[in-house]
Order: structure tokens, then C-alpha cells, then sequence
């Protein structure tokens, strides 16, 4: 049967079997997805344009249609805890190609949103890691410093020493400084991050 | 000219030369840069992971400090240029954002500066005869293949400057400097960016691909527009390809002060190439040198 889910009702819920497992459907979660992201999920039809020029699809569990088809079934879980959205490096080759206008990339960004606010686990961990330590960077210095930042990164990660050649090479170049800029308006920084965070809806899904 | 410039972090840091060849380049063409005042980090591609709210206030944040001197905005980042840009168009259509920003940052959005990119500045503002006037040794025989990435050309109707599959300002302005653009298929292929740091193998498959197809395209070195290209197409390769900002090749074609030292920067030795260009065609500067030296 490969990966084609089978629709099969069960204790008066809906759910699919897919690749083994038995799983619960979703109903609301494309509407979902399509709401926190402006974009219309349902208009995919799968013509794999996206997939096609793709410059990371190779490294992906599913190509950016494939997710689409399994957002549009309400396969919630699967989608979120998907290497796609984190592998995404919003290049946006996706969204100018796509026929029905989808801004994929935005549909990618929601999708991790939605993954970090529900907790899901990734096999792209990393990945969240680095976008928080980036933004944690910033909130503190309000420009980013990449010394403090590759530290971070590399103790949240346990990844100690990859890597460390090529920043020994750009700090003799004078490319990687040791001090952080500290811009004078990292307060009103903080303050933005934080009242745009409150203000966020609470999000309804996360049960 | 006067502009507002926003150079970015990385211009400070990773790619050093970028921020001093620009600042040479801008200076010799005639425009004149006025740092924004206290400005921020864009976000970078973080921001709008994690939540699109913050990279539109990170960049309006910066809009709103660029206005109080009422020039455009230049910005030679891909990156910011695309985080920016991005951010100014949602202020301007989206009437519910503007508000929400204007009242959380104190201020009233103008929509009167023009969000630029460096290439965008030089090739259609300043213009290619400017260019080829200032010239004073060409980069005769130089190979290069002009790599735009993503962000200067995606999305088509944010970036809007350029063809999005077939981009030709960079290739125009290599070639008004005296140097050949080399035809090639990769012009607008994605680099990994910050993949680097998450999932390095990636981005060494995606560089290996650009770099080997330059080099089979006849190239002898790339230009680009992006800090976070440059530093994973000079990190990430194997073919020992010189990466150029395509404002370093300037500066050697309008024989700048200072080449030397963002030449010299680069984790990809540069110097067959500059020797090369040096033994053809010896710059005028040099040559005043050696006449005092007789």
C-alpha cells in the first residue's frame, strides 16, 4: 500500500493508517494553517513544481506538495514533526514558481510556528535551537554578535567542535570580533519582542 | 546622491570587506551614505521563522529611524534588503499592521523612502555609463560568474528590480567594468544560508554544485551581493574558487585606495587573480609609483 493513508472510523473518530501507525485526522487543521498563514493550502494540486526546484528536497522527509496533501488530509502531527519545514531555507524558488500563487515559504515559517508553540519533536531540533539563540542574540545586543552566538549554538546543541577551524580562520581575519555592538535602543528591543508576544493569540490548537 | 545606508551586521563582522568596498565604491561614485542612526538587526531569516510580527518591527523599527534624514534606504545585504523590503510593503498594503507598529514604536509611517538594494542603486541609478566613465583599468580576461542567490530576485514582487529566473544587472555591470560574465545555469541557485550552522553536509552539496558549475561555465571567480553567500560559497567549497562582492571588483577597476586590504580578508585566496589582472594590465596608480621609482 506504500504511504496511501486508509480512511477507517474508530471509536467515533476519524483516523488514517499511515506507514503503520494508526493515526487521528485533524479536520481543522489546514483551515488552521490557512488562517494563521494568509494563504489558501487547498488550492495545491499537486503539479511538484516546488519539489522540483527545491534546492534542499533531496535532504527532506517530503517534498513541500507531499506536505501540502498530508496538511490538506489533517494529518497534523506527521506534518509538524516533518524534517521539511526546518530544512526550508526559505529561498523562495517555491512560492515565485507555484501556480496557484501559494507563498509556500510563508505556509513553511506558520508550520514551524505552530511546531514550536506545540512542542512537537523534530528530528531538526537544531534548527529551532539556532533560530532562538539568533533571536536571543539579538534581543540582548540588538545587533547580532557571532562569537556569542556560535558559543550558544554550540553548547544548546553538544556540537562543540565542528566548525571550529573555519572560525579560527575568519577570526584571523579580523571577520569575527570579539566584543559585542551594543545598540543604545536594545530596551525599546526587548519591549517590541515582548508586547509582540503578548499580543499573540493564544493559540487555540494547542491542546 | 544622498542615501540612508543600513549596512547590516555581517557588514561589520563576517564580510568586512563587503562594508569597506562599498563605502569606497559609494564614495568614488558620487554617493554620499548616511548611516541610520542606532539601527537594529533585520532578523534575518530567524525572525520570520519565529514569528513574522518580529521581523516586521525589527525593520520597521529601522524605517522609522531612517526617516527623521528622509532619504531612501540603501541596503547591500540580500538578506536585509529582502527582510526590509519585505516589511516596507506589508506597511504600506496591509492598513491593520501599519497601525499596530506605528503605535508600538511611536511613530507615524511615511511611505515616502524608497527601500534600495546596492546593485539595484548602482546599475539603474548611478547607471552603467557612470560606471564605465570611472574605469581606470579593466579587469580585461577576468571570468566571472555573477551569483545573484535568492533574495535579490525572490520574491519577484517584493524584490522587483531584476528577471527572477534570468537576472542580467549583475552580468551588465561585470561586464561595464571590463570583465566577462560567463554564461551559466546557477545564477539564482540557493546557497543552504543559515543551513550552514544547522545542517552543514547541505550546503556543502548546494556550494559544491554552484561553485563546480562556475568553474565549468569558464569562470575564474564569482561575484555576489549576499554576505551569507559569500561566506558559505568561500567556507563550503572545495575547488579553490575566489568569491568576489561584486563592490571589491569595482574597487579594483576604479583602482580604489584600500583593495589591498579587503582582498586580503578572504578565506579563498584571491591573489592569482588579482597577479593575473596586475601583470596584464599594471594600474595607473602603480604605474606613477614605478615612474617616481626611475
Amino acid at each position: 500500500m506504500g504511504n496511501r493513508p486508509i480512511l477507517q472510523p474508530k471509536k467515533g473518530l476519524m483516523q488514517v493508517l499511515w506507514q503503520g501507525e494508526t493515526i487521528p485526522i485533524d479536520f481543522s487543521f489546514m483551515e488552521t494553517v490557512n488562517r494563521r498563514s494568509g494563504e489558501q493550502v487547498q488550492l495545491c494540486y499537486h503539479c511538484h513544481k516546488c519539489g522540483a526546484g527545491c534546492p534542499v528536497a533531496s535532504f527532506m522527509d517530503y517534498t513541500p506538495d507531499k506536505l501540502f496533501r498530508m496538511a490538506q488530509l489533517g494529518l497534523k502531527r506527521q506534518v509538524l514533526s516533518s524534517s521539511t519545514i526546518w530544512l526550508c531555507s526559505a529561498c523562495h524558488t517555491c512560492a515565485t514558481r507555484c501556480p496557484n500563487d501559494i507563498d509556500v515559504t510563508r505556509v513553511m515559517d506558520t508550520l514551524k510556528q505552530m511546531a514550536v508553540v506545540q512542542k512537537v519533536k523534530s528530528s531538526q531540533r537544531a534548527a529551532a535551537v539556532f533560530h532562538k539563540a539568533f533571536l536571543s542574540n539579538l534581543r540582548r545586543f540588538g545587533q547580532i554578535h557571532e562569537a556569542s552566538l556560535m558559543a550558544v549554538l554550540k553548547l544548546k546543541t553538544l556540537n562543540l567542535f565542528s566548525d571550529l577551524k573555519l572560525g579560527l580562520r575568519m577570526f584571523m581575519r579580523g571577520k569575527i570580533a570579539l566584543l559585542p555592538k551594543r545598540v543604545k535602543g536594545r530596551k525599546e528591543i526587548r519591549r517590541l519582542f515582548k508586547e509582540i508576544r503578548r499580543r499573540a493569540e493564544v493559540p487555540e490548537e494547542s491542546h | 546622491m544622498r542615501l540612508s545606508y543600513y549596512p547590516g551586521c555581517s557588514l561589520h563582522a563576517t564580510a568586512k570587506e563587503y562594508g569597506l568596498s562599498t563605502r569606497a565604491v559609494c564614495d568614488a561614485l558620487g554617493i554620499e551614505l548616511v548611516e541610520i542612526p542606532d539601527w537594529c538587526c533585520c532578523g534575518a531569516s530567524s525572525a520570520h521563522s519565529l514569528n513574522r510580527t518580529f521581523s516586521i518591527a525589527l525593520a520597521a523599527r529601522n524605517i522609522a529611524a531612517a526617516q527623521s534624514e528622509g532619504l531612501d534606504i540603501v541596503l547591500p545585504c540580500a538578506a536585509c534588503f529582502g527582510n526590509v523590503r519585505t516589511a516596507d510593503a506589508a506597511l504600506r498594503q496591509d492598513e491593520s499592521l501599519r497601525r499596530e507598529m506605528e503605535e508600538l514604536l511611536s511613530f507615524r509611517y511615511s511611505g515616502k523612502l524608497r527601500v534600495l538594494h546596492l546593485l539595484d542603486v548602482i546599475r539603474n541609478g548611478v547607471g552603467l555609463e557612470a560606471v564605465r566613465r570611472r574605469v581606470v583599468r579593466k579587469l580585461a580576461g577576468l571570468k566571472v560568474a555573477a551569483y545573484y542567490g535568492c533574495l535579490l530576485v525572490r520574491p519577484p514582487e517584493v524584490c522587483g528590480f531584476d528577471d527572477t529566473e534570468n537576472p542580467t544587472s549583475l552580468d551588465s555591470l561585470v561586464e561595464a567594468i571590463g570583465a566577462e560574465p560567463v554564461k551559466w545555469s546557477y545564477k539564482t541557485e540557493c546557497c543552504g544560508a543559515s543551513l550552514a550552522l544547522i545542517q552543514p553536509e547541505i550546503v556543502e552539496k548546494l556550494v559544491g554544485e554552484i561553485t563546480e558549475m562556475a568553474v565549468e561555465a569558464g569562470a575564474s571567480c564569482i561575484a555576489t551581493a549576499c554576505p551569507l553567500c559569500s561566506t558559505n560559497l568561500e567556507s563550503r567549497q572545495k575547488v579553490g574558487l575566489p568569491i568576489f562582492f561584486f563592490t571589491e571588483l569595482m574597487g579594483l577597476a576604479f583602482d580604489l585606495e584600500g583593495c589591498e586590504k579587503w582582498l586580503n580578508m578572504h578565506l579563498v585566496g584571491t591573489e592569482q587573480v588579482i597577479e593575473a589582472l596586475q601583470a596584464q594590465h599594471p594600474s595607473p596608480h602603480e604605474m606613477t609609483q614605478k615612474e617616481k621609482l626611475l
